[in-house]
């Protein structure tokens, strides 16, 4: 019998969905690790009952949690995360140059074929490697070492490495995404970074057209076709088909292009989704209605999904993490939003429910499709 | 044995129910009774002060015997009440969040 487990990290504390394969009852458990932010959970592709999840506090810092059996019990793993070498400094708010300094833990991204090998996107950006099950964490300096390092800034809410992709056809090649500094890709497992930000257009930053400054918020990628891209950026939804080489925007009709999430169909990769967000100073739908927008051509022709979501006085975010999409047939899509809820939908955004609500803030929101 | 008293977070943490007892050489100072801290519970390390510089928490502060010890060096040795064993060490999470 299949099933989905959905791992909502929220600002006070995990939860765990479960369901079968019908998706329509729901097994709400939490909160686990109550009072603690817990920015991102994650299970392996090629063990679903480990889970690793990123656990921080303003007061205690970060502290790093693995599960073994499909997030019942939960041991401390590894939480020290030290750049390589000397730090040096990236661009402060102001522009000053600021000395880099570990904040947080982002974003964890687990190995495509081995349980043990885990990723970690963290504040201030840089990339982790962890080859022991979380144990030990060690930088990949690369990433820091491109020459374009001391140019990074923060966006608003830090200057975090939030999206890690791994190239399922390529073992060697890899994408991450950084606010504020673009998109980045390896092809030699991680020791050279290029920056992959040609076509975005920023109007924020002095050079429009720079080799980094671009605030992405978030990158997508089917796994049948990791040569193609999609992106929300602070403003505009893009795309590449040359992995990153070349963006277009694909925009559209959107009525706005702001937003934070985005995410493709388990089995159509030009259908995409996301939910636009008013403004960059205004966090919220526009006109009060929570609406995800579908593209099935990979963008610039979008429809409005509103069935099932709020329509009126509905002034809720979408963190970037905040949106997933599970491997049934028809899948389901999920996200989660500032105001507590987790909205699925099992007939590819047609109509949506929500299958909790009135949670703390969610951050974060992955599915396991359990087999 | 010197008597410890962790902030509610940090006992989950380290799933202790009660103050913690810990062996530190003599004289005890804040920085050997931290160092004790983490090492009978390492998922601690980091949570109270900087993995590489040791430097405190920002958010969490040191009291004993009616004193807060935050802002002395972590070579201060503790009151004697606390090397007794008759007043505990406390680590807490300080008061924020409105």
């Amino acid at each position: 019998m299949s099933g989905v487990r959905v791992l909502a990290g929220t600002r006070k504390g995990a939860f765990i969905l479960t369901s079968d394969g019908a998706r329509k009852q729901w097994d709400v458990k939490g909160p686990y690790f109550g009072g603690w932010e817990m920015y991102h959970i994650k299970g392996s592709p090629v063990d679903s009952n480990r889970i690793y999840a990123s656990q921080s506090s303003g007061w205690f810092g970060q502290t790093m949690q693995r599960s073994d059996d499909g997030g019942k019990t939960w041991v401390p793993i590894g939480n020290k995360f030290v750049y390589d070498g000397v730090p040096g400094t990236h661009q402060w708010y102001d522009g000053t140059p600021h000395p880099w300094e570990f904040k947080r833990v982002w974003h964890l991204e687990p190995s495509l074929t081995d349980p043990d090998l885990v990723y970690a996107g963290v504040e201030d950006a840089a990339i982790f490697r962890s080859t022991d099950g979380g144990m030990t964490w060690a930088e990949m300096p690369g990433l820091r070492g491109h020459g374009s390092g001391p140019r990074w800034q923060p966006g608003a809410g830090g200057l975090c490495l939030h999206t890690i992709l791994l190239d399922p056809q390529k073992a060697q090649r890899m994408f991450i995404a950084i606010s504020a500094a673009g998109a980045f890709r390896t092809d030699d497992g991680g020791d050279t970074w290029t920056a992959i930000n040609q076509g975005l257009r920023s109007q924020y930053i002095p050079d429009p057209n720079a080799e980094v400054g671009h605030c992405v918020h978030r990158l997508a990628m089917h796994r049948s076709r990791p040569d193609t891209l999609f992106m929300q950026k602070h403003w505009d939804v893009m795309r590449t088909d040359n992995a990153g080489d070349r963006w277009t925007e694909v925009s559209g009709n959107l009525p706005t292009d702001f937003g934070f999430v985005i995410d493709v169909h388990a089995h159509e990769p030009e259908t995409i989704y996301v939910v636009p967000i008013k403004s960059d100073s205004e966090h919220y739908p526009l006109d009060g209605a929570l609406r995800v927008y579908r593209s099935r051509t990979g963008g610039n022709e979008w429809e409005p999904l509103t069935r099932g979501l709020p329509q009126e006085n509905c002034f809720v975010n979408v963190l970037r993490d905040s949106m997933s999409i599970d491997q049934l047939d028809p899948c389901g899509i999920y996200f989660g939003t500032t105001g507590g809820q987790v909205y699925a939908s099992d007939n590819g955004g047609d109509s949506w429910t929500a299958i909790v609500h009135d949670l703390p803030p969610v951050l974060s929101v992955e599915v396991q499709t359990l087999s | 044995m010197i008597r410890v008293v962790l902030p509610p977070h940090l006992k989950v943490l380290a799933h202790v129910q009660d103050e913690v007892l810990l062996h530190v050489e003599d004289p005890p100072t804040i920085g050997s009774i931290l160092d004790a801290v983490e090492s009978q519970y390492p998922m601690l390390a980091g949570t109270i002060r900087d993995h590489v510089t040791h430097k405190r928490r920002p958010f969490v502060r040191f009291f004993a015997c009616e004193e807060d010890l935050s802002h002395v060096s972590s070579d201060t040795v503790v009151p004697a009440a606390v090397i007794a064993g008759k007043e505990p060490f406390l680590i807490v999470g300080a008061l924020a969040g409105g």
